[in-house]
């Protein structure tokens, strides 16, 4: 007789949740403000100035 | 199976800080590839840097957000969260014992030859303490006069980015040196803090204070690909408690949110095939995996 698996759906909703958001941070331009970020130094924020 | 880790490790490092021309251009990164998010707690100031730091950019965008809905923008992080939601449903916190650059340099550091000691297990709630108060309330409610917050986890706390963006930028632009004062001194002592810490204790960084390993640590229970223990084959014999990095007791708490899925209780320790890897409830790896150096995949399902 094989051992029942059980699939865990949680990591999947939660997956599909966090989708949306990265989808909705998208759609509202999110990445362009963070690669303008990223893109220059923080000074105030590395403990310089 | 260790061996693999380390190599992991220090793929992951060169993957997110594979910008080595700084040392000519003595700046860093801008190229498109910033976009991306690094699993790992990893400066977006490096001069090395080719990703974006989910901690950093995340209080940058909540620090910011009054100035942010009053130009019409709605930046409240939703891409971040995103980012780092998802690999945190997927791995959870699989990424802090095998792609964070500086649980990798704890972890070297620990291997200077000491006294061992072990870190009070109320000390781990202090990280959550970081993520809720330096990473997301403390930029949000303090702000400047014109609006504006701090990334307060950045700007006081943070060593990954003393070591990788503080003492190189200034290294590399003797023109910031004079701007030195007080906030950097204090920050020096937070990074030698800890770096003298790890050599006696190990993780103390990922284990007491890093945000981001409180993040992924909520994602424990649910993370798609987690170590599963097989209560049948278990004697109880405690031999996984000696060689966890992170003082968990695997046998008795499987889930535990401070478990780095090192997998050292899986590959060095279980004699009983106990303990294995599952994904989404169907059983992947098993010991058998370290010690004949076979996948087995998907993994044989024990008849009862």
């Amino acid at each position: 007789m094989r051992k029942k698996i059980e699939i865990r759906k949680t990591p999947f909703v939660l997956l599909v949740f966090f989708l949306l958001l990265w989808i909705v941070g998208v759609t509202l331009n999110e990445p362009a403000r963070v690669l303008e970020q990223a893109k220059s130094i923080c000074l105030s924020c590395i403990g310089i100035g | 199976m260790e061996r693999a880790r380390k190599w992991v490790q220090g793929v992951w490092f060169f993957l997110v800080n594979g910008y080595w021309a700084f040392p000519w251009t003595r700046t860093i990164y801008k190229g498109p590839m910033k976009v991306v998010c690094s699993p790992g707690l990893n400066c977006y100031s490096c001069p090395s840097s080719t990703a974006f730091c989910p901690i950093g950019t995340l209080q940058q965008l909540l620090a910011n957000i009054r100035f942010s809905i009053q130009s019409g923008q709605h930046y409240f992080g939703a891409f971040v969260l995103g980012s780092i939601g998802m690999l945190g449903a997927v791995f959870g916190r699989f990424i802090c014992g095998w792609a964070c650059p500086f649980g990798f340099f704890q972890e070297l550091l620990h291997k200077i030859p000491s006294r061992k000691l072990s870190i009070p297990d109320q000390l781990r709630w202090l990280k959550y303490a970081v993520l809720l108060l330096l990473v997301i309330v403390f930029p949000l409610i303090f702000v400047s006069n014109s609006g504006m917050g701090q990334p307060w986890f950045c700007k006081y706390v943070c060593p990954a980015g003393t070591f990788q963006a503080g003492i190189p930028m200034l290294l590399l632009d003797p023109n910031l040196r004079g701007a030195v004062g007080w906030l950097f001194v204090n920050k020096l002592i937070i990074a030698f803090g800890f770096t003298t810490w790890s050599v006696f204790a190990s993780r103390p960084f990922c284990r007491t204070a890093c945000p981001l390993g409180a993040f992924y640590a909520l994602f424990s229970r649910f993370q798609l690909i987690r170590l599963q223990l097989n209560k049948d084959n278990c004697t109880g014999c405690g031999v996984c408690h000696k060689v966890c990095p992170v003082d968990i007791k695997f046998n008795e708490n499987p889930n535990s949110c401070e478990c780095v899925n090192c997998m050292k209780c899986m590959t060095e320790a279980c004699a009983f095939d106990a303990i294995s890897v599952e994904v989404a409830g169907f059983p992947m790896f098993g010991p058998d995996l370290g010690k004949t150096n076979k996948c087995i995949w998907p993994r044989k399902i024990q008849k009862i």
